[in-house]
């Protein structure tokens, strides 16, 4: 059924994302591709895969904004600007404006962990749940004519097969940086919701009332390059010497 | 968004179908005359392709059948029940007039109504997404209906100067209908044209607090099926040329040789031409104004692709 669940669901599994330590080196991406077209439901297929104009389905894609404070510049030493890599996949939203769309009740939201899924064997690809999120986390995927969406890799987290360092999303498991957290943010004492609360946690587009689940973590604020070459001078400066600094001090200078 | 073709075909198709059951349903051409009872079968014929054609983008449309189990929460869902549940009193008004050549007030009315029941739910699966600002608003079901009701009257104008019915009230209630569709979407372009955008770079990414957002980066170098589903821009630098070609041929050349039509009185296979002549020119008006509602309106999305 793709009404939501009635009641806020007893888990709030989700991602936070840490955009201060974020490098944008794609690992994340990679690895989501390279486990999600290999495990639950059809492959993740690409379209001209070995041509020039190569696209294809996926859950998780990292974009590289620039931000310019007020009056800032992009370069020179007073230069303000900053990338701030954003990786964005499914925010698992609380109010999914894309399961209530769906016509067929292949979209759910379950309601024991709150994570948002594609039945795959409903699935008519209509695209309309893609429609509706405005975050872009929906792609269809071109040869099976069905929608694909991140999972929170849901065949890891609960598979006792695995190692338990490993039942958390491939895209946590690989990143480098340590910029992708997994947990409860529904307990206020998990440790992603103690980040979330410690960082000043966001929400993206609170305004379209989707109320998500994954938070993002802002980046710290940073000093400007002027306040860091302020040392610089002092190189030059010799007063205050002592002693045989003294000394060499005034032999140089006459010399 | 993207302007898919067989959606554009769907939604101008049975608009115009539904539009034309309006008028039938409600008993305003004589179910007796030969014209009359065409008018049934087109109608019918209409839907049925606009219906079938919007199966024409689904990835599995074999499944299609299970679209009709969500109407509780999915106005595509209800969409599809409603335009089931329709057929069946169109189908009986369509018997009576066809087999028996009369008119029955309670499946006619009955099929007048959940026509526009339809259409308004077809609307609404545009209306309803937020994350598409242009469409997200009650202007839209409005236009869907008067369009779908003023290309019914036109094209029921053909059948009454076929024989079918009065030939001075249709073609008047039918260019006021135009006035109505044309003056509502008028109004639903300017809101468009004013929007003040609900989410931007900033809110999308959360980094409004440090400045100005600008996409440095796209995650991928080609595009890919949010881009191409979403970011649509071909031939939008045309669009203020389009929208004038749909308003003359959807709006005031059917107005006009519909007016001429009225003041001279005329009847039989010519004025029936000139009508049917001014119901496709209509339709191509409203495909270029249907294809625009698509082409032109933004998606939330762009904000996290700089476009």
């Amino acid at each position: 059924m793709t009404s939501l669940p009635s009641l806020p669901t007893p888990k709030k599994l989700g991602l936070v994302i840490d955009l201060d330590t974020c490098v944008g080196c794609h690992a994340c991406v990679v690895s989501c591709k390279e486990w999600n077209t290999g495990g639950y439901g059809s492959a993740l297929s690409d379209q001209d895969p070995y041509g020039a104009d190569v696209s294809g389905a996926w859950l998780n894609r990292v974009h590289s904004f620039e931000v310019m404070p007020e009056g800032g510049e992009v370069v020179g030493e007073a230069g303000q600007a900053r990338i701030v890599h954003f990786p964005k996949s499914c925010l698992h939203c609380e109010d999914a404006p894309c399961v209530t769309v769906c016509p067929t009740g292949a979209s759910y939201k379950r309601s024991a962990d709150g994570i948002v899924l594609v039945d795959e064997d409903k699935c008519i690809g209509c695209g309309l749940c893609a429609w509706a999120c405005p975050y872009g986390a929906r792609e269809m995927d071109l040869a099976a004519g069905v929608m694909k969406k991140c999972t929170l890799c849901i065949d890891r987290i609960y598979n006792e097969t695995l190692e338990e360092v490993d039942r958390v999303p491939s895209c946590v498991r690989t990143c480098p940086a340590n910029a992708r957290h997994f947990g409860d943010l529904g307990d206020p004492n998990s440790a992603v919701s103690i980040l979330v609360a410690e960082r000043g946690g966001i929400d993206l587009m609170p305004e379209q009332g989707t109320r998500p689940v994954n938070k993002y973590l802002p980046p710290r604020p940073r000093k400007s390059l002027a306040e860091s070459a302020h040392m610089l001078p002092l190189a030059d400066n010799t007063e205050g010497a002592k002693g045989f600094f003294a000394w060499l001090d005034g032999m140089l200078d006459r010399i | 968004m993207h302007p898919a073709f067989s959606i554009i075909v769907f939604t101008t198709l049975s608009g115009l179908g539904y539009g034309l059951a309006v008028v039938l349903g409600l008993g305003l051409l004589d179910p007796a005359a030969l014209a009359t009872k065409c008018a049934h079968v087109l109608a019918l014929a209409l839907i049925s392709a606009g219906l079938l054609s919007s199966t024409g983008h689904l990835g599995n449309p074999q499944r299609a059948w299970r679209a009709f189990s969500q109407w509780r929460s999915s106005w595509l869902s209800r969409e599809g029940v409603m335009a089931i549940v329709t057929f069946v009193p169109l189908l009986v008004s369509a018997w009576a007039s066809v087999i028996e050549g009369r008119y029955l007030a309670v499946p006619g009315f009955l099929g007048t109504a959940l026509s526009l029941v339809t259409v308004y739910c077809t609307a609404m699966i545009y209306a309803s997404l937020k994350s598409v600002q242009a469409w997200h608003t009650r202007l839209t079901p409005t236009c869907y209906l008067l369009f779908a009701a003023a290309g019914g009257f036109v094209l029921a104008c053909a059948f009454a100067f076929a024989g079918g019915g009065n030939t001075v009230t249709l073609p008047l209630l039918a260019i006021l209908l135009l006035i109505a569709a044309w003056a509502t979407k008028l109004r639903w372009r300017e809101r468009m044209k004013n929007l003040v955008p609900l989410s931007t770079p900033e809110s999308a990414t959360g980094l409004g607090d440090i400045g100005r957002v600008r996409l440095f980066e796209r995650p991928h170098v080609t595009e890919n099926y949010l881009t191409r589903e979403m970011g649509f821009k071909v031939a939008r630098k045309h669009a203020a040329k389009l929208w004038r070609i749909a308003i003359v041929a959807g709006g005031v050349v059917p107005a006009l040789l519909l007016l001429v039509l009225a003041i001279l009185g005329g009847q039989g296979v010519i004025a029936a031409a000139v009508a049917a002549l001014a119901a496709v020119i209509h339709w191509g008006g409203v495909f270029v104004e249907r294809w625009l509602f698509f082409a032109q309106a933004r998606h939330a999305v762009m904000n996290y692709y700089g476009s």
